[in-house]
């Protein structure tokens, strides 16, 4: 059985005034069926560039210089607008960051419920009966009164539960949750996680999960990709990569996670240096100006190195580094 | 939820700017309505005898040179004022709105025609274009309406454009982009519905306007033809004689004074219910 989505040697380039900004270089991803796969990095990792590529929604100045993204097998790369279309919506759904600007102000509920399947053959009444029924399954209370309302009747978390109840709605094969729990408080953001768990065991979609915040990854998803700055670095089940993080990026970024700290301090670890210019991205490995561990060797490009079966990472001493 | 008081006209109603504006209008309407009914007098019949009356009970407002009743006259304009008004305001308001979408959300290269179209037509003083164009055109209403198009859409046309630049890149519309929306779906589902507040706002506060360049037209001469009881040719006609009769050109103003107000009061009590910023700061 072929994988939900495959993404293979993804790069994207923005043009810029100082150049070509190579966002995302020779990203290489899969989905399979069934799994979340959470995607974990820092602001600027690419990211949204990777959603955009995925939705083929690119900004105007981007272009995919290589690679290539299949949903089921079906390149979408270079596909027809009219076929894109089609699958938007309802082979693949997204659910965005901020529920406060992710629904239309002027539209009730309703509408916007009704709106999104208007390529369905069914009465209006059967339409806003399934609307309906799905917002009483995200668990937003009360859902009969809740289509005549408008978005801002309702509180944030409300909000987000209305669009996941949007994006499940069509029953995607692939549903992108670009970091759905950031902008809610603590207690809404297990609640949404749960949520999501429970929404994929039923429809038995694929999820890819976007994320910073490790926990949440650690909670909900089964394998994880750590980005930086452009580059997918590692990939494997979430507990090997946590547990056993083998690209020294990754093992910064675990021993960053506020989650983690036992003592106090006034202070935030952090990664001493920065993102490398990306209209330039150095030779060699992308992480060697940061990492404590470069030599030589980093010069030149690593390619994956398994770690275990199914855990690897670009680096050169990954496979020695289990530790 | 449901309840009239949180509706649109609820809220208005409960604004005493907005129900003194609505009390003109609906004043205007029902006058410009039953304009026949309400007349003492036939507004074209001349009474030589009573050339120049001043105001009476027989001749409510006075007479002008011709002994034509001023108020028949007036009742009768607020026909041509309304229809005018009405006609020329849907018209560029319709094409600046659909113009305004397509430079808001179509290709930069089409924005900058048609922002550059915009512009130039803005550029114009409306008096001068109206002046150039009766030269070309009959004498008539449909001129004063021409003009009235080509001189307002790109205002339309501007406001709209930049609502829609603004929504364009709203995550919302980003949302249904994900969702499989094409952009006409996005256009008219999505981003009409959130730019028809601004346009009713403008489109509320422009009736006056076109009303003031009707009169305006008609009173230079280049508007209705002679004998037609627009509100500008009473002005016109009262204008003549304003050291012998004022009464004339007095009357003549006071419906363009009140209908100006009312309308733009409508458009400020709508501007404070529609605009969502200004509606939290109250």
């Amino acid at each position: 059985m072929s994988d939900t989505l495959n993404v293979e040697g993804l790069t994207v380039h923005y043009a810029t005034q100082e150049g070509a900004l190579q966002a995302l270089r020779d990203v290489a991803l899969d989905v399979p069926p069934g799994q979340i796969v959470g995607i974990v990095g820092e602001s600027g990792c690419g990211k949204s560039t990777l959603i955009n590529a995925l939705l083929q929604l690119m900004p105007e100045n981007a272009t995919i210089a290589a690679g290539a993204i299949r949903l089921e097998g079906e390149e979408l790369v270079g596909a027809s607008q009219r076929r894109l279309r089609n699958m938007r919506g309802r082979d693949i759904a997204v659910i965005f960051q901020d529920p406060m600007t992710s629904l239309n102000p002027v539209l009730t509920i309703g509408r916007q419920m009704l709106d999104i399947q208007y390529r369905e053959t069914r009465s209006r009444a059967e339409k806003l009966r399934r609307a309906t029924e799905m917002l009483g399954r995200v668990g937003l209370p009360d859902p009969d009164a809740k289509l005549n309302a408008y978005p801002h009747e309702l509180s944030g978390g409300q909000r987000q539960r209305v669009a996941i109840a949007m994006a499940v709605l069509m029953r995607p094969k692939l549903l992108i949750a670009d970091e759905p729990t950031t902008a809610l408080d603590a207690t809404l953001e297990v609640q949404i996680i749960e949520l999501l768990k429970e929404l994929q065991q039923e429809i038995g979609c694929a999820i890819l999960f976007i994320s910073h915040h490790l926990g949440v990854i650690a909670e909900l998803c089964h394998r994880v990709v750590v980005m930086y700055a452009g580059e997918a670095i590692e990939e494997g089940p979430v507990a090997d990569v946590f547990l056993r993080p083998s690209h020294p990026y990754t093992a910064k970024l675990i021993e960053c996670d506020p989650g983690r700290m036992k003592t106090k301090a006034a202070l935030l670890p952090s990664i001493p240096g920065d993102l490398p210019d990306l209209t330039a991205p150095p030779e060699g490995c992308i992480f060697r100006a940061r990492c404590d561990k470069a030599t030589d060797l980093c010069r030149t490009k690593p390619m994956p190195v398994a770690v275990t079966g199914a855990h690897w990472a670009r680096c050169h001493f990954a496979a020695g580094a289990g530790a | 939820m449901g309840h009239f008081k949180h509706t649109l006209l609820g809220r208005l109603l409960a604004d005493p700017m907005a129900v003194f504006a609505m009390l003109i209008i609906s004043g205007l309407v029902l006058v410009a309505l039953f304009a026949d009914a309400i007349s003492p007098h036939n507004y074209a019949e001349m009474n030589l005898v009573d050339r120049f009356a001043p105001p009476s009970s027989t001749y409510w407002l006075g007479t002008d040179n011709l002994g034509r009743d001023t108020f028949s006259r007036l009742a009768q304009g607020s026909r041509i004022a309304l229809y005018v008004a009405l006609v020329a305001v849907s018209i560029s308001g319709t094409i600046g709105l659909i113009l305004g979408m397509i430079a808001g959300f179509g290709p930069r290269w089409l924005d900058n025609v048609l922002l550059f179209i915009f512009d130039t037509l803005r550029a114009y003083p409306t008096i001068i274009l109206a002046l150039a164009l009766a030269a070309l055109l009959p004498r008539g209403l449909s001129t004063v309406i021409i003009v009235v198009v080509i001189t307002s859409f790109s205002e339309y046309g501007r406001v709209v454009r930049t609502q829609t630049l603004s929504l364009k890149n709203a995550e919302f519309i980003l949302a249904e982009r994900a969702m499989g929306a094409s952009s006409a779906r996005i256009v008219f589902h999505h981003i009409l519905p959130n730019v028809l507040g601004p346009f009713f706002i403008l489109a509320a506060m422009n009736l006056p306007v076109v009303i003031t360049i009707e009169a305006g037209m008609s009173f230079l001469g280049i508007g209705v033809p002679p004998g037609t009881p627009s509100w500008g040719a009473t002005l016109k006609d009262g204008f003549d004689f304003i050291r012998t009769t004022p009464w004339i050109i007095v009357a003549g103003g006071l419906p363009l004074i009140l209908v100006t107000l009312g309308f733009t009061f409508l458009g400020e009590a709508l501007r404070d219910q529609l605009d969502p910023k200004l509606r939290k700061s109250r």
